[in-house]
């Protein structure tokens, strides 16, 4: 009796871990796609990213939510190399560990390095083909009002006193008409936050 | 040998490219036409065109691209591999200590003024590009289609993506 009661508990656990391991498999998989998507479907560098991943992992995985992801990029802006991968291996670390790093880095890197494989192969071709040049004028305008939704959408949980606003919007001019360094904004933003704001209170 | 340069090269390049995007130009060039003369001047603006018309960050389509150009397909891969080796290695030490001193109160509070500025970057990146984006009538009517389709009918960016991409096939 007490031997059968054992292998059941034995068999139950074995069973737990296959589907937790199954899971973490489907999440690696997941992220992986998610990922390949973002590479594949972001035209303009760097910030063209931020509305697809955030529609992707907070908003129908939610995997991250809207604090996590604003501290994301802030991270992610102020170290070294492309904002997208850095996106993706911070992202994937921090979802799925070191594997989700990995292969959330190759997710996002592999599409350009296929079709710029192909373009290399056959640049001719492409660069006088006018459908691809009208196709990615196009795209262009999107993009502008797919960055400009992100940032009104999530400034919506960090703005939320006028003085924020202020800050934010100073920041802003700085960037646009200053010509101020990104991780110089950034950086300042942070030491003046740390003495211009109130410490959290505990909820 | 050229292949051990080359992926040196792209780890330096990798390395010391702060602020994404096109704050690597520089660097690209001084390294791969200045002092490497792997390609020409001519060849690197053909690169940027298709840097910025081709999904996928600048510094992989860049990397790529040089790559193939100096080593076929051994190069590309080589150079790839080499621009994100420092991203990843950074970001794994900067998780750990995240995970440390993240919850600490000083840098709770440091991140409540980074946030604000993170939507500022945001929208000053929207602005940058509006200028070359919004050139005439047409792109108008597109960036109010995205707007649509965005806002009204809750379309996914994808489907915004591609929606855009067929007018402007259509109207220009």
């Amino acid at each position: 009796m007490a031997q059968k009661t054992c292998s059941d508990a034995v068999s139950a656990a074995s069973e737990h871990l296959s589907s937790l391991a199954w899971e973490r498999l489907l999440k690696l998989l997941t992220m992986f796609a998610t990922f390949f998507k973002v590479g594949a479907f972001t035209f303009g560098g760097g910030y063209a990213m931020i509305p697809l991943i955030k529609a992707e992992l907070v908003e129908q995985k939610q995997w991250l939510d809207e604090d996590e992801f604003l501290e994301t990029i802030g991270i992610t802006q102020s170290v070294p190399g492309a904002v997208a991968v850095n996106m993706a291996v911070y992202l994937g670390y921090k979802v799925s560990g070191s594997a989700g790093a990995l292969l959330c880095a190759a997710g996002v890197i592999l599409p350009s390095f296929i079709i710029i494989l192909i373009i290399a192969a056959s640049f001719a071709a492409f660069q006088s083909s006018e459908h691809v040049v009208n196709l990615l004028r196009g795209i262009r305008p999107a993009v502008v009002v797919l960055i400009f939704s992100s940032a009104a959408s999530l400034s919506q949980k960090v703005i939320t006193r006028p003085l924020i606003g202020v800050f934010a919007t100073v920041g802003l001019a700085a960037l646009v008409f200053g010509g101020a360094h990104p991780i110089a904004v950034l950086v300042i933003g942070g030491a003046l936050g740390a003495f211009l704001f109130p410490p959290e209170r505990c909820e | 040998m050229i292949l051990i340069q080359l992926y040196l090269s792209f780890l330096k390049i990798g390395t010391f490219a702060f602020g994404g995007g096109y704050a690597m130009v520089p660097l690209l060039q001084n390294e791969i036409i200045a002092s490497r003369g792997w390609i020409t001047s001519a060849e690197f603006a053909d690169l940027m065109s298709v840097a910025q018309i081709t999904p996928g960050p600048i510094a992989i389509n860049s990397a790529t691209f040089i790559g193939y150009q100096v080593g076929g397909v051994a190069g590309s891969a080589l150079a790839t591999l080499a621009v994100v080796t420092p991203s990843i290695l950074i970001i794994f030490v900067l998780v750990r200590m995240l995970m440390i001193y993240g919850d600490t109160p000083v840098v709770r509070r440091i991140f409540r003024g980074v946030k604000p500025q993170v939507i500022a970057l945001i929208a000053a990146a929207a602005i940058g590009i509006s200028n070359m984006a919004f050139a005439s009538v047409e792109d108008l009517l597109i960036g109010a289609t995205a707007a649509l389709g965005l806002f009204v009918c809750k379309l996914h960016p994808i489907a915004v993506i591609g929606l855009c991409a067929g007018a402007g096939l259509l109207l220009h």
